[in-house]
């Protein structure tokens, strides 16, 4: 059960090695920076140091109380990132298969659009253009 | 009361800096937003469009209307972008 921010990319084997051991159902899901314009050199993350870490813990309980999730784990990067890397993930651990698939579901609407990140799409002509939220996913958050 | 404002993302690049420190008597969020805009033209750019701007106190998502009673730390920010 942890949060982590980091700029270094990740191993997901590696991050789930032990991760809810004993449980009957563990879904990972992870975000991959992708080019959809074929302009893009770079994905470059900003985030709010403190309070990232913060919310993301919170997020993560508030989870595991209301899936009765038996670990999680919620990890994501910041800083420059370059198209194929890996951004994030959320593993969730439960019982059954259901709680774990609606609990990462849950985790990804939540980071989305309720943990401070902000992205820029950096283009090979050195521009970068800040990423809009979309309507979709302020609308998935209200499935909850 | 000294308030630490910070800003994210591109109300950051519009004010020109990513924290200042200000005395200020603002009440709530709105109070403090319209004495920030009133500061300079980039304050003023920068807060032109409520509509596109979070905010956060003390590290809490928070709304126009919360107040500043003992509080430290305000952040202003666009809708956020993870995952």
């Amino acid at each position: 059960m942890s949060a982590r921010v980091q700029t270094a990319p990740f191993d997901l084997a590696a991050e789930l090695r032990g991760f809810g051991k004993g449980a009957g159902a563990v879904v990972t899901f992870s975000g991959v920076v992708r080019d959809d314009t074929g302009q893009m050199t770079a994905l470059e993350i900003e985030h709010y140091p403190g309070m990232t870490e913060r919310i993301l813990n919170d997020y993560g309980q508030q989870a595991a109380s209301r899936f009765k999730l038996t670990d999680w784990r919620i990890l994501h990067r910041h800083g420059r990132l370059a198209v194929g890397e890996q951004i994030m993930m959320v593993a969730t651990a439960a019982r059954h298969r259901r709680a774990a698939f609606d609990a990462a579901d849950y985790l990804m609407d939540w980071l989305k659009s309720r943990a401070p990140f902000w992205k820029r799409e950096l283009s090979a002509d050195g521009g970068g253009a800040w990423v809009d939220a979309r309507d979709s996913d302020e609308t998935s958050l209200k499935r909850w | 009361m000294m308030l630490d404002v910070l800003y994210f993302a591109w109300l950051r690049e519009r004010i020109g800096q990513p924290r200042e420190r200000i005395e200020t008597s603002a009440a709530t969020v709105r109070d403090l937003v319209a004495e920030l805009a009133a500061m300079d033209e980039w304050h003023a750019a920068a807060f032109s469009d409520m509509s596109a701007v979070r905010c956060a106190v003390d590290q809490q998502l928070a709304e126009l209307d919360t107040s500043l009673n003992e509080v430290r730390e305000v952040a202003f920010f666009p809708p956020m972008t993870g995952g």
